[in-house]
């Protein structure tokens, strides 16, 4: 029996360090190879010892698909094609493949460094695992072998975000890596056709959650930050370089203009200006809004927004500064968090989700007394605020996707246990689709009944359809035909065609049966009176009276002889083909019983 | 299958493919090279255009002297100039389902067609297609209505009249289907039909036909497109080019394997080298700057123009001309600059390259930025005041007919210093000039056309091996004009089929497959057996479910189960269905087995008697007789059907079922 299985590595119930394989149809796909924040030891990386146990992940793996340039969905890729040992093909958007190496770096420098790690990846084996990238378009069918395709969709999360359909013959799974039903300020919304797969693996950050309308988060933001700078504190907003990072600069920005205000707006980190750039050179991955103005305005040139110094930290007065890492787990943003932290007038802004172990998770708990390096406690009394501008779908949009996917199954990756129960109930009892939630190495297998495609030869296809044209729907109408299986070549063709081409000749299997009747008068006369009580029941048959005498019924002749011996009796002579038996025998039947009184 | 040809310009060509179930336009091309009969429009009153002598017939009649002018022996047309649409009454056009679009050039009819003929379906197209074809119509439309002309002649179209005109207004096909240019209205509602799609994209249409673009090497989102079914495939090659430019490169490989190749949009300079012409055009416009002239190259906003900033980019600092200043008028200059920014994904992979670092995939970003590309909508507002001689400009329309380069062509024709530089092939420049002779101002024609030529083409034939070739006649000749070449024609086997406009080809194909899919639970019942080695053979027998062309075959119903007597009865008088077919028999009876075994199921008393096909086997107890021959079988016997069943299933038991 064929089955899809599929196996989390990582963020089986748990964000972060996403890494899902599926087998589908004979084919391994590694979907994502990401890393996880809030483990700094073996763990932050999904167990690969999983596939290599059993030989070398080039081997086992036909292709790796990378959804978004997210470090918990690309951040262990050169560990797992460097040090582990991947050559296959690894498959992403342009964004994608032109932002991920640079956040890889990012995070190789924080990694070595600053922490001093060793045995981590090096800027070589970045290097040479973008090489084995291949990009992909969106909608785009790629051919990853003669069997296996996949295509990317638009998934909104970030810049070059894709959902991916991975498909063998009439099977097919989609993963949707993260994504937003609900366009933003600088992307659009996720989009799917009714490509009905076997599975849809879906993220489940926001589970549980139905948001309320971005329009009124966005008024309560603007408003929070416009109070904190208005009694002249400084606002911390945590954020990753790409993504919410420009949405919430377009935000301010505009504000900014429209208030008339003054308080400096910065941010942090060198890769501002790059980022806004890569925005502008891929503006046909955001919304429509930003496309269709672009050539007049362009959306990602900010006037308000300066390059923030780490000096400025300690300037007096309000200010506004968007600082990287976006969960307060490492560098700039925990730094000027841990300057500021000890001033009630201020304020930090978490604007997306945080995972445990992390700084941003800490606080957003309601930890206030914070054990930092060193022993050294840490009194948060500034205002901590947690708004949702994270790109992620919210049950809400998680059920319309499974909607308009309209999957057999789905499962549920990158979300946290409870929260996932409560959806796939919500899921099973309201879609009627039934859903999984495997935990890390734990496999979910469904059996798959693909169909069977064959070509069947249009001369008795057009047969039948034309026959199938008859008003008479109920009773099916059965296609006889033979199919011819060569190789892997499977042709349905006619009997008649299959006995030509195998150069065998048919054999006509006939039945003559003797059917005695009581009947004094002439042979012709029989006969006829036979074809008349025959016309008179097969009212939907044709029935011939032939010149020679005989009758047909369709290709049943039928002959009347005098006995030998009686000369009261005629003897019919009913034969027929084998192909005919059902209305031979049932002509035989018939006449058997006699024939009506003639009117004399 | 068939192919209307609704269009006889090889490189702007129309045609409707009939596929299976569907009607599919393969392109919408506007054959322009029509206005080249009309009087260009200036943006200013021109004392010399308005004053040219209104022609006269032979016999001294004038009365076509205030459609027609005379401009140093050729006539034209004083009139809003007019274009030459496909043909509309080949087909029915609103049966028309889909339309693909190949390039930016070849979607100009685009609006004529969908807002016109009642139309209803979709239009699919890449997005930088449908964004720079955007931009070429807009410039059209705006180059048209910006100078409106009173005047709109008609006299001239009658047949009678148009036979004794002078060349080439007297050959001049199908004048009276020439239509005026679309609004602006009409565009915005015909690019609101398309659909995008991006390369390699399978796009089903009806479950019957599935079409995909495919990168074809000539512009920004230019595609070939394949459309095919589960068992035919057919190509469409359409301005396809194998050069590295700025574009992504011409996939071949998935060309491959099609039974008709329908090639259109080859190269229409094929003696020109365009490197050698790249270069030609530097140097002729560095020579005519340093002699202190102006140099002006009329051109589409998009396309070429990017490779030509790109040469000069590179070229201008070594042939020192730093000072020089390069302006760039278009209504739409700026968005064509702009928009060649945003595509990296289909861009050559040099020029993605650079977008991943991140930068501008062109450099005329620099230009811009450094201040030696001055681009503006159009020559009233600040370039007036900006401008500067001797310089470089760059503006439309390449016919010379209408847009900004009707005015620098009468500004600047009278001095020899000056030099106009002929890039783009869709017009002869030399009636394009006509209007304008006498013309003291240099003419260079470098013609840059980067579309396949005909080595190329065989080239390219010989690696897909299609089954069949169509083309439109001009490719199967040579040219006209150099007729002993008989390298410039397409060379294949079988020859290439051709066409002309408003013929209609039958294709040469015989389907002879569909797809159907067996439902698992009918695979599962399947009984193979092993014919020959390697062929195995199973008898079908299904019901056949057929929704939006796709084809599944499903489990027969079970028999109804005989239950009661009542029943039983009334099942037995059923007159049965004599359309339930059963299969055919093969093989041969061997007779000595065949009573062997009829006498192990209790026959007695049986003779064989041997006759001169075969044999005949007799049951005297049974009064029956078996006809036993090499291809039939033939049982004779009283009306006893329980003996006649069993005998029947004895026979079958040496026969093969089909």
């Amino acid at each position: 029996m064929p089955e899809i299985r599929v196996t989390p590595l990582g963020a089986g119930q748990d964000v972060g360090r996403s890494c899902i394989l599926v087998s589908i149809a004979g084919k391994n796909v590694m979907l994502d190879c990401g890393m996880h924040m809030g483990f700094n030891d073996d763990r932050r990386f999904p167990d690969f010892s999983y596939i290599t146990r059993n030989g070398r992940l080039t081997d086992f793996l036909d292709c790796v698909i990378i959804s978004h340039f997210h470090l918990d969905h690309c951040g262990a890729l050169p560990y797992f094609s460097e040090m582990v040992g991947y050559d296959g093909p690894i498959y992403m958007t342009h964004p994608t493949q032109a932002i991920c190496p640079i956040l890889l770096e990012d995070y190789r420098k924080i990694a070595v460094d600053k922490k001093g790690e060793a045995n981590f990846f090096t800027s070589q084996m970045i290097k040479d695992c973008m090489k084995k990238v291949v990009a992909v378009h969106l909608h785009q069918t790629v051919q990853v072998d003669d069997e296996l395709e996949i295509k990317a969709y638009y998934a909104g999360h970030v810049l070059g975000a894709a959902m991916f359909q991975i498909k063998v013959g009439s099977e097919s799974v989609v993963y949707t890596g993260d994504y937003n039903m609900t366009p933003d300020r600088h992307l659009g919304a996720a989009w799917i056709d009714k490509c009905r797969p076997n599975l849809l693996i879906t993220e489940s950050t926001y589970a549980t959650t139905i948001r309320d309308s971005k329009r009124c988060r966005e008024r309560d933001f603007l408003k929070k930050v416009h109070e904190a700078v208005e009694r002249g504190g400084k606002v911390l907003i945590p954020v990753f370089a790409l993504g919410r990072a420009q949405e919430l600069c377009i935000l301010l920005e505009t504000f900014w203009e429209r208030m008339n205000l003054k308080a400096p707006i910065y941010f942090s980190t060198g890769l501002t200006e790059k980022a806004n750039h890569y925005y502008k050179l891929f503006i046909t991955w955001t919304n429509q809004k930003i496309r269709k103005t672009f050539v007049q305005r362009n959306m990602f040139e900010f006037k308000h927004i300066k390059a923030f110094d780490r000096a400025f930290a300690d300037n007096p007065g309000p200010m506004v500064v968007f600082a990287t890492p976006g969960m307060l787990h490492a560098g700039q943003s925990l730094q000027i968090f841990r300057k500021w932290a000890g001033n009630e007038k201020n304020m930090v802004i978490m604007p997306g989700y945080c995972v445990q172990g992390t700084v941003g998770h800490k606080i957003l708990s309601g930890q206030r007394k914070l054990e930092m390096e060193g022993r050294q406690v840490l009194e948060v009394k500034m205002q901590v605020e947690y708004m949702s501008f994270s790109a992620h779908a919210d049950a809400k949009g998680i059920m319309q996707l499974v909607g308009q996917a309209e999957p057999e199954s789905v499962l549920l990756v990158h979300g946290e246990a409870k929260k996932m129960e409560f959806l796939k109930q919500k899921i099973e009892q309201e879609l009627r689709v039934s859903c999984y939630m495997p935990a890390n190495g734990e496999t979910v297998t469904l059996p798959t009944s693909p169909s069977i495609p064959v070509g069947v030869s249009l001369g008795l296809l057009k047969r039948e359809m034309a026959q199938g044209l008859l008003p008479d729907a109920k009773k099916p109408r059965l296609l006889h035909g033979t199919l011819i299986m060569k190789d892997s070549n499977f042709r349905l063709v006619s009997s008649e065609q299959a006995l030509k081409e195998l150069g065998l000749a048919e054999h006509q299997l006939r039945f003559t049966c003797r059917v005695h009747l009581h009947d004094p008068r002439k042979e012709q006369e029989t006969a006829l009176r036979v074809y008349s009580h025959l016309k008179s029941v097969l009212k939907d048959h044709c029935v011939q009276h032939l010149p020679d005498g005989s009758v047909t019924v369709e290709s049943i002749l039928i002959q009347a002889a005098a006995h030998s011996e009686d000369p009261g009796t005629k003897v019919l002579l009913v034969s027929w083909t084998y192909q005919d038996e059902e209305l031979g025998s049932y002509l035989t039947s018939l006449l058997k019983k006699g024939l009506p009184q003639a009117p004399s | 299958m068939e192919l209307y040809c609704l269009s006889g310009h090889p490189t702007l060509p129309c045609n409707v493919l009939k596929f299976k179930s569907t009607t599919i336009m393969l392109d919408c091309g506007l054959d322009m090279t029509s206005t080249l009969n009309f009087l260009p429009l200036p943006l200013v009153q021109s004392p010399r255009l308005s004053n040219l002598p209104g022609w006269s017939l032979k016999d001294g009649s004038a009365f076509l002297d205030k459609e027609l002018k005379e401009c140093s022996g050729h006539v034209f047309v004083d009139s809003v100039p007019e274009f030459c649409l496909p043909e509309t009454e080949l087909i029915d056009l609103s049966t028309v389902d889909v339309i693909l679009i190949s390039n930016y050039h070849c979607m100009m009819a685009l609006p004529y067609i969908t807002e016109h003929t009642g139309f209803t379906g979709t239009v699919y197209a890449t997005e930088p297609t449908v964004q720079i074809g955007r931009l070429l119509m807009e410039e059209l439309v705006n180059f048209i209505e910006r100078v409106p002309k009173a005047q709109s002649a008609s006299l001239w179209k009658n047949k009678d009249i148009q036979r004794l005109l002078p060349s080439p207004l007297k050959d001049a096909v199908e004048v009276s289907t020439w239509r005026r240019c679309y609004t602006m209205q009409e565009v915005n509602s015909a690019l609101s039909k398309i659909q995008l799609v991006g390369y390699s994209q399978k796009i089903e249409l009806f479950g019957a036909v599935q079409v995909t673009p495919l990168s074809s090497g000539y512009a920004l989102g230019s595609s070939n497109w394949i459309i095919q079914s589960h068992y035919e495939k057919v190509s469409y090659v359409s301005g396809s080019s194998l050069l590295t430019t700025h574009p992504q490169p011409m996939d071949q490989a998935s060309l491959k394997n099609s039974d008709v190749l329908i090639l259109t949009g080859l190269t229409q300079i094929p003696t020109a080298n365009p490197d050698g012409m790249v270069g030609e055009f530097c140097s002729n416009l560095a020579l005519t700057v340093r002699n202190g002239g102006n140099v002006l190259v009329p051109c589409y906003p998009s396309g070429v123009i990017y490779d030509l900033l790109e040469c000069l980019y590179q070229y201008i600092d070594s042939a020192g001309l730093s000072n020089i200043p390069f302006y760039f008028i278009s209504p739409v200059a700026n968005s064509s600059l702009e928009f060649s920014q945003i595509f990296a994904e289909w861009l050559c992979h040099n020029k993605q390259t650079k977008v991943y670092l991140p930068e501008p995939p062109f450099p005329h970003a620099e230009l811009i930025q450094t201040n030696k590309l001055k681009h503006y909508p159009s020559l009233h507002g600040d370039f007036s005041s900006d401008f500067r001689q001797p310089c470089v400009v760059f503006t439309g329309h390449p016919s010379l007919r209408f847009g900004d380069v009707v005015h620098f062509m009468e500004l600047w024709g009278k001095s020899s210093l000056n030099t106009v530089i002929f890039t783009e092939p869709d017009f002869s420049y030399l009636e394009a000039l006509a209007p304008y002779q006498p013309l003291a101002m240099k003419c260079i024609y470098c013609p840059i056309d980067t579309r396949l030529n005909f080595i190329q083409v065989s080239k390219l034939l010989k690696e897909v091996q299609p089954l069949h070739v169509v083309c439109p006649e001009q490719y199967t000749q040579p040219p006209p004009a150099q007729s002993h070449r008989m390298d410039l024609m397409i060379d294949c086997q079988p020859p290439a089929m051709s066409y002309r406009r408003a013929e209609v080809l039958a294709l040469p194909f015989k389907r002879r497959y569909e797809k159907i899919e067996i439902m698992p639970e009918l695979a599962d019942a399947l009984v193979p057996m092993e014919i020959k080695p390697g062929i195995s053979l199973a008898t079908v027998s299904a019901v056949l479910h057929t929704k939006d062309n796709k084809h599944v075959l499903q489990p027969p119903p079970r028999p109804a189960q005989p239950s009661g007597g009542k029943k039983r009865k009334r099942a037995s008088e059923d007159i049965p269905d004599c359309k339930v077919l059963k299969p055919l028999l093969s093989g041969s009876i061997p007779v000595e087995q065949f009573v062997q075994t009829l006498e192990k199921h209790g026959f007695s008393d049986i003779k064989v008697e041997d006759t001169a096909k075969g044999h005949i086997v007799l049951l005297q107890e049974a009064e029956t007789l078996i006809q036993i021959e090499e291809d039939s079988t033939h049982i004779i016997c009283d009306n006893d059907e329980m003996l006649r069943v069993r005998l029947r299933d004895l026979v079958l038991k040496f026969l093969q079922k089909f």
